[in-house]
């Protein structure tokens, strides 16, 4: 049980960081751009499982 | 389009260094000289097969002497962002030389709790020990087990067996989950695999090391189970009359559940005992959390804080050194072993090799540290 938990959040962490991205590609000025990649790097990190 | 290759070109290079950085301090290899007490070296996988290979399948040092006695343990990391207890641990590891009993010395209770360092903390990935021979570098830790061996958390902890609900965070917190759960989470199993040691090995005594912030009461004292109690009170009195140190004793709570102090009492036949020392980088109101405030314990604000009455414990200008932190420790230990020994006889440990509290102030932890390339392969180990 505990295995899938594990694993669902993991498949939210990579729901999000699609969503970051396609917003970031959707963005018009370079201040909601640097936003979008700042917030994406947790995400990132833990889907790589780094920290 | 320029632009936002340029932008997510900052943010790649940010991930990878930020990537590296933890990555390196994930997998740091802290090396461990066997001393000459070291008979053999088991780990806690030993003890209960599933924890065998994963990242808790901690080294388990087992000294021997030459008169059979009783059994002692020692808990190192339970805690890792306590680095007295890991420190004081690793000096009986590369020290200690046993005339009569057992001594067990895990250095890492919580191998996961020590490869991150607390979210949002600002802690440094590690630290550094000046030795004569360059100085050896360790694992700064985190208090809890590493999201990326136990995630996610619950809403509410619920401890086993009791039941009694306790903060979240702390399902990753080795010292609230004893006396562990073989079906449980990974700090569970750790907890269960110790628990099994101590019940196989016949543990008379389970010493665990700790360091806490001046703003929690229970701090430069010893936790005792009810049936170290008198044990710990004799060891205080000692200590505080000869050692150039004072410490406390305090009854382990009993509505208070996962504690080592509680559960091993409860659910073995050893005395559970643990060790607070002071550690001002642990305190809410500190300055800059850096490598220097860990090590010497220096810092204005704590001692503010002081001034206004808000610690537990004094504090100047001249801080809590390492040094003192880990001497507190190993101080503690032989005393309670030379009155356990007294009292004991038969099951008595008596341990030589190990500096007491005044020689690690005078001559520092490092000159206790062995320098691993001097060392035979075969008697150096990686924590």
């Amino acid at each position: 049980m505990e295995t899938i938990v594990t694993a669902l959040y993991y498949l939210l962490t990579a729901y999000i960081a699609v969503l970051l991205v396609w917003n970031f590609l959707k963005r018009k000025n370079w201040q909601e751009e640097a936003l979008y990649i700042i917030v994406l790097i947790p995400f990132l990190l833990r889907l790589l499982r780094l920290k | 389009m320029i632009r936002k290759a340029v932008i997510g070109g900052l943010g790649v290079v940010l991930a990878v260094l930020a990537g590296l950085s933890f990555y390196r301090s994930r997998h740091l290899a802290e090396p461990v000289v066997a001393g000459p007490g070291v008979a053999r070296v088991a780990t806690l996988g030993d003890y209960f097969a599933p924890l065998k290979g994963t990242v808790n399948d901690a080294h388990v040092y087992v000294l021997e002497g030459k008169e059979p006695g009783g059994t002692v343990l020692l808990l190192g990391g339970t805690h890792p962002e306590e680095p007295a207890g890991r420190l004081a641990a690793w000096i009986f590891a590369e020290k200690a030389a046993l005339a009569q009993g057992r001594l067990l010395v895990v250095l890492t209770a919580n191998r996961s709790g020590s490869t991150a360092t607390r979210l949002g903390g600002a802690y440094p990935p590690d630290f550094t020990i000046p030795t004569a021979w360059g100085g050896q570098k360790f694992r700064m830790g985190d208090r809890w087990s590493n999201p990326l061996d136990q995630w996610p958390d619950p809403e509410v902890y619920l401890h086993y067996p009791t039941r009694q609900e306790l903060a979240y965070v702390d399902i990753r917190n080795l010292n609230r989950a004893f006396p562990g759960r073989p079906n449980g989470t990974l700090t569970e199993k750790t907890c269960f695999a110790i628990t099994e040691l101590i019940r196989r090995e016949k543990v008379d005594i389970a010493i665990d090391f700790h360091e806490a912030e001046l703003q929690y009461p229970v701090i430069s004292t010893i936790v005792a189970h009810e049936k170290g109690a008198d044990l710990a009170a004799a060891a205080s009195m000692f200590i505080s009359s000869v050692e150039g140190f004072s410490i406390g004793v305090e009854n382990s709570p009993k509505a208070l559940r996962g504690l080592s102090h509680r559960e091993i009492g409860d659910a073995t036949g050893a005395i559970s005992l643990l060790l607070e020392a002071p550690e001002p980088f642990l305190d809410a109101t500190r300055g800059r959390t850096d490598r220097a405030l860990l090590l010497t314990g220096k810092d204005e604000f704590v001692v503010r804080a002081g001034k206004r009455g808000l610690l537990f414990e004094k504090i100047d200008e001249n801080g809590w050194p390492i040094d003192i932190r880990v001497g507190r420790h190993t101080s503690t230990v032989l005393q309670i072993l030379e009155n356990w020994t007294a009292d004991r006889p038969d099951r008595g440990v008596i341990i030589t090799g190990v500096p007491r509290y005044t020689e690690v102030v005078e001559k520092g932890v490092g000159a206790f540290l062995t320098d691993p390339r001097t060392a035979p392969a075969s008697r150096v180990f990686y924590e």
